[in-house]
């Protein structure tokens, strides 16, 4: 009982990570169908900067996280404007996956020149780091915080997507883009915007989810995979699908590692492989033309 | 894209097998000059051989089938342990190993190639990660059999023809492997201009078209993945025997991001592209790489951006139409 509730709560907490940085790519790819594998380099750039700003500005956690996500935000412009442009909407998926991996190479390469090759830690404020006691036992208050901010991402970005102007023509870019573009929509502006978002979710979960998936120099690619098999066995464009596949992931990832350590990340795959050959848009996506 | 299949057809049908014969000679040559001129490198340039294989085997799949894929490692390096652990159960004679390395990749090839080319786009692109990652998984957990993280050591192959022995200069392992580049990349020309070769050709330039004429697309996919797979296979062979281990690396995400980076370098669809593609980078990184990891990652990732913007079909295109127009000035005068 104790272990299925620990395993409960890190599953929950590591889903929900998943879930915020894989939504930003997740958006992209439904848009821009951009498979943009430096999505996690843009998140290892927000873990950087947050851990800057707290160990070496000694600023508020908090205000570490605004930091992080809006230097992130300003790095990855001239990227947007010089090369991300070039691959919107482009069909070949070779050249959009040598690029982006062409960019992630680039981005650990100068990031660990200036920050240093070293693992770098997010100090938690005392309001974080400690247990919570809820009753009958206590949780890590850190773990309820990530997975309290899953909810809020998930839900402000429902709100934004199905309740605002920019989420309607958002909708409209995504399933008609030239007749979008015919109705007097900005497409290349809601496509700036869209990346900036994504961008930003991407270094916000980086930040907040630093705890279970360590800053350090080779982040970028060990979890891109990760990342882009969430996005995928959700179904590209999807919150819902983002959203279950993170949790059904993190469920089966973590309790693989808990109950059957030896085997590693086997069964995670193998998971993977079952998923996407039953579902090849993914468990919520669309088909595109 | 319309011409490229009329591009690898001959123009006439001169002397046979000239193409062959002087494609042998080019690589018998630079082999030759890579031996007279770097005696002390023949380890590494062994191991450049072998990788060459690998992108070869790439470009098969993506370059002629258009086959975007991220797990391609797997086949190199299941043909690798396949060897190593048959050469320390004590089977030692070099072509009986190349001939466990290329049955091994060949089924690889055929199992990852109907699971992959089932699909397009990004289902593919993550099943080939899967792919990739579960053989990595594997390779690493399966202790008793690849020595998991440690890697497989000890791997001596015995004489080739009986007569020459590996030595530590890698005299024999270069030469023995540059033979066998000319015999594969001969026979892969001759592969890729086969029907069969045009007909993948047609199925990556309009896959819908070459439904509609009746082609059954997903066999012939499966069948280039297994060819493709027993190429790599001859690479991974090759490098077991010839550097003596097999490691955790031969498998890795980063292997497969790499020959992909190298194939299109070089310039996908085309065999000498592929080549000159895992020569040039290796050599790149062989003298950029003794320097700090980052700033390498920095000068790769940067390499990439530049190829993606100015030359997307690779370095051998503007070669290729060079060749064209003095072959065309050639004939008007």
């Amino acid at each position: 009982m104790r272990t299925a509730l620990s395993i409960a709560i890190d599953a929950l907490a590591y889903g929900m990570v998943l879930f915020i940085i894989s939504i930003g790519l997740s958006i992209m790819m439904g848009l821009m169908r951009v498979v943009n594998l430096a999505h996690g380099a843009f998140a290892m750039i927000g873990g950087y900067l947050a851990s800057y700003a707290i160990r070496d500005l000694h600023v508020h956690y908090s205000v570490a996280i605004l930091i992080a996500v809006i230097g992130t935000i300003i790095v990855s412009i001239p990227f947007e404007l010089l090369l991300y442009r070039r691959i919107y909407r482009k069909s070949d998926p070779l050249i959009q996956v040598l690029m982006t991996i062409g960019i992630t190479f680039f981005i650990i390469g100068v990031v660990n020149f200036t920050f240093g090759p070293s693992l770098k830690t997010i100090p938690l404020p005392a309001l974080l780091s400690g247990p919570l006691d809820i009753g009958f036992r206590s949780l890590p208050t850190h773990r309820l915080f990530v997975i309290a901010c899953g909810v809020v991402t998930a839900l402000a970005l429902w709100l934004l997507i199905e309740k605002t102007g920019f989420g309607i023509k958002l909708r409209a870019s995504v399933d008609h883009s030239d007749m979008a573009d015919a109705l007097g929509i900005r497409t290349e502006i809601i496509y700036a915007a869209t990346f900036a978002l994504a961008i930003g979710l991407g270094a916000f979960g980086g930040v907040v989810g630093a705890e279970i998936l360590p800053i350090e120099p080779f982040y970028a690619l060990r979890y891109m995979v990760t990342f882009l098999v969430v996005v995928s066995v959700g179904g590209a464009g999807s919150i819902t699908g983002a959203l279950s596949a993170s949790l059904l992931l993190g469920l089966a990832d973590t309790t693989g590692k808990y109950l059957a350590p030896q085997y590693g990340e086997f069964f995670f795959y193998l998971t993977v492989i079952v998923i996407v050959f039953l579902f090849p848009h993914g468990l919520f996506g669309r088909k595109h033309a | 894209m319309t011409d490229l299949a009329i591009d690898h057809l001959p123009r006439r049908r001169s002397i046979p097998l000239v193409h062959e014969a002087i494609s042998a000679l080019v690589i018998i040559a630079l082999g030759a000059a890579g031996y007279v001129l770097f005696p002390d490198d023949l380890a590494f340039l062994t191991r450049l051989i072998g990788i060459s294989f690998l992108v070869l085997s790439l470009d098969l799949v993506t370059g002629y089938c258009g086959i975007a894929t991220l797990g391609h490692a797997a086949t190199f390096g299941v043909a690798a342990y396949a060897a190593g652990i048959a050469c320390v159960r004590g089977i030692t004679d070099p072509l009986a190993l190349l001939g466990i390395g290329i049955v091994a990749g060949a089924l690889m090839g055929l199992i990852s190639g109907a699971l992959i080319a089932r699909f397009r786009g990004l289902p593919q692109l993550v099943l080939s990660i899967a792919v990739g990652q579960l053989v990595a998984a594997l390779a690493n957990k399966l202790h008793f059999l690849t020595g998991g993280s440690d890697g497989l050591a000890s791997i001596e192959a015995g004489k080739v023809f009986g007569i020459y022995h590996f030595d530590m200069y890698s005299r024999t392992a270069y030469l023995f492997s540059l033979a066998i580049l000319v015999v594969v990349f001969v026979a892969l020309m001759r592969f890729v201009r086969s029907p069969f070769g045009l007909l993948c050709r047609g199925i990556k330039d309009d896959d819908l078209r070459a439904k509609m004429i009746g082609v059954m697309v997903y066999p012939r996919l499966v069948i280039m993945y297994g060819v493709s797979g027993a190429v790599a296979g001859v690479g991974g062979a090759l490098t077991a025997m010839s550097t003596g281990v097999v490691g955790l690396d031969s498998v890795s995400f980063e292997r497969s991001a790499e020959v992909l980076v190298m194939l299109v370098l070089g310039g996908a669809g085309h065999l000498w592209g592929a080549l000159a593609g895992a020569v040039l980078f290796q050599i790149f990184e062989h003298i950029v790489a003794a320097a700090n990891p980052f700033h390498w990652m920095t000068l790769v990732g940067l390499l990439l951006i530049l190829i993606v913007v100015f030359a997307p079909k690779g370095l051998i295109e503007p070669v290729l139409n060079l060749a064209r127009r003095l072959a065309r000035k050639g004939k008007a005068s």
